[in-house]
């Protein structure tokens, strides 16, 4: 306890690190899940249904054989480049969350206040793409190290893909620093508070995806290009590469590849959700008070129709394991309608209710892109990224820039 | 001893390491990754100076765009082991002197410094004060050192155009 009294700012850092490790490990694995599940939906299929209730023990399942899988070392690898890419990967995707805040409120920790962001920065974005940019090491030392044909042209690939998109991705985001004037997320975030003067509150909220429309796409289109995901998957294009860079990688090391991937497509959601969608920003005014309820609210309905559900379930472990996880939901609905509005805790729920909402539809817009969308050529998806969307982008910026000189920050 | 001294020595090895592995390693990915390294230590040491801005700026582009379009390079090329010629013998032999030499020089100046009493707050007072903020940045890039930042652009320019005609010679 001495220890904690004597250090206090760093035992919160830790404990804010362990929570979000937890929380993020766990949103990564039913990622794949969820992703499964709405692939399998859009193709008429079950997805994973069989180990435990409809198959939400399958990312247990998967992670512990990935953990018991022989691992596999090509005898004719560089061993430490080959060791050291995965950790790269994972370990630098996961530090960029921690620049990512997901709520205004601070919050109290054993007797220090603190805010719901692990790394407050007031250059936060600068050093999240600093941070990203780094984690291309991670793949092109996979495909580089196993020394071995596949391997080697899905690194060259992904890193030639990334490299490009990079720079649009960069460049799609200044005009929301223009427009904000600041590199810090609550600066970003809070300029999009409140509504347009010259409109009442009955518009859209001011959030840079309207501004900022061209700004947007692009920003998504260079994600999806960055995250090497649906239609921009060519490092992984099975028919011609295997499975591109990670093709001589086995067990957990693959896993935490796939991880990696799965960590950096949660950032670029949380990152688009902050710098065009309003961060934690409720899209209702602010004078109706009756959407404090919302969070308690949804945890009802939600608890509701999993007991349904449950019930109506052909599975005998659905039947049993559902209603009472909708009871669980709905008792933690209850409790927060018992904490009602200007009350301390439902002000603090509300920021990162909203923000995860957001998360989680960009989410899902990357998982229907995958089931819907065919896979791009790779000199298509060259010359679309140099000669359509670098331009775009830089057209964006020019004119945000003429538009901030001439009317002045809105 | 204080937590930013740990992080000193524990950056300023790191750096050192990496700038003689740049030099030892004979597998030119293994020279390119210690140059990373060189740069990421480097970066955490401008936050010691509390230069955040400078620091996430050297990760952004040494670390991230530059040496990666390295490695890309030597991937690219596949090229092999370094090979050591009689040639490169001499130049270890002739060069092992002259490092000798400026260390010595280094070692003098900086204890001839330590011995005056130059400390690093005398010197940065020498030097002027430090923009802190990106706007104090940004605002003496534009206004008093905008000749230097714009002829920088122009040089960089001219590299681009260099390796553009290179390149088209090279195909035809």
């Amino acid at each position: 306890m001495e220890f904690v009294s004597q250090h206090p700012v760093l035992v919160v850092s830790l404990i804010k690190i362990a929570i979000a490790l937890f929380v993020v490990m766990t949103a990564l694995a039913y990622l794949t899940w969820f992703e499964r599940k709405v692939v399998a939906r859009i193709q008429s299929r079950w997805g994973p249904y069989w180990v435990g209730p409809h198959g939400l023990l399958q990312p247990l399942a998967d992670g512990i054989k990935f953990l018991f899988k022989e691992d596999v070392v090509p005898p004719t690898a560089d061993k430490v480049s080959y060791l050291l890419a995965p950790f790269l990967a994972l370990a630098l995707a996961l530090t960029t969350l921690a620049l990512v805040p997901i709520g205004p409120a601070s919050i109290n920790v054993l007797g220090q206040q603190t805010q719901l962001v692990i790394s407050h920065s007031n250059i936060a974005l600068i050093l999240l793409f600093a941070i990203s940019s780094i984690g291309i090491y991670g793949v092109v030392l996979a495909g580089w190290s196993s020394n071995s044909k596949y391997p080697l042209m899905g690194g060259l690939r992904s890193s030639a893909q990334m490299i490009s998109y990079e720079v649009s991705l960069t460049l799609s985001v200044v005009g929301v620093l223009l427009l904000a004037g600041s590199f810090d997320f609550y600066d970003i975030v809070g300029s999009q508070a409140h509504w347009p003067h010259f409109l009442s509150q009955w518009s859209l909220p001011k959030w840079y995806v309207f501004p900022q429309f061209l700004g947007f796409s692009c920003y998504l289109t260079a994600a999806f290009a960055e995250t090497n995901r649906v239609p921009f998957d060519l490092p992984e294009a099975e028919t011609e590469l295997v499975a591109g860079f990670h093709t001589e990688y086995s067990a957990f090391k693959f896993a935490m590849f796939f991880m990696a991937e799965y960590a950096n497509m949660i950032t670029v959601s949380c990152l688009a959700t902050l710098l065009f969608l309003g961060g934690w920003l409720s899209p209702l005014p602010e004078s109706w008070r009756w959407q404090l309820y919302l969070p308690a609210a949804g945890l009802i309905i939600g608890g509701i129709a999993l007991i349904i559900g449950g019930l109506r379930s052909v599975q005998w472990n659905a039947k049993a394991v559902f209603p009472v996880l909708g009871i669980v939901c709905i008792g933690i609905g209850y409790i927060c309608t018992l904490t009602g509005p200007g009350d301390p805790v439902a002000e603090v729920i509300q920021g990162p209710f909203w923000f995860i909402t957001k998360v989680f539809f960009l989410l899902f817009f990357y998982v229907w892109a995958r089931g819907t969308l065919p896979r791009f050529r790779y000199d298509q998806l060259m010359s679309f990224g140099w000669k359509f969307l670098l331009p775009l982008s830089l057209i964006n910026l020019v004119a945000t820039g003429f538009v901030v000189v001439l009317r002045g920050r809105p | 001893m204080s937590v930013a001294m740990v992080v000193f020595i524990v950056c300023g090895a790191l750096t050192i390491l990496g700038a003689i592995g740049l030099i030892l390693a004979r597998e030119p990915v293994h020279s390119a990754l210690s140059l990373v390294l060189v740069m990421i230590a480097l970066a955490v040491l401008y936050l010691l100076l509390g230069a955040a801005f400078i620091a996430a700026i050297q990760i952004l582009v040494y670390g991230g765009a530059i040496m990666v379009l390295f490695v890309f390079v030597i991937m690219l090329l596949n090229a092999g082991v370094e090979v050591r010629t009689n040639l490169s013998r001499i130049a270890f032999w002739v060069g092992l002197p002259l490092a000798v030499l400026f260390l010595i020089e280094m070692v003098y100046s900086l204890s001839h410094q330590y011995a005056a009493g130059t400390t690093l707050a005398s010197a940065g007072a020498v030097a002027g004060p430090v923009p802190a903020s990106t706007e104090e940045l940004s605002m003496k890039i534009f206004t008093e050192f905008v000749l230097p930042f714009e002829l920088t652009s122009i040089l960089i320019l001219i590299a681009i155009l260099g390796a553009l005609v290179l390149a088209k010679k090279e195909a035809s």
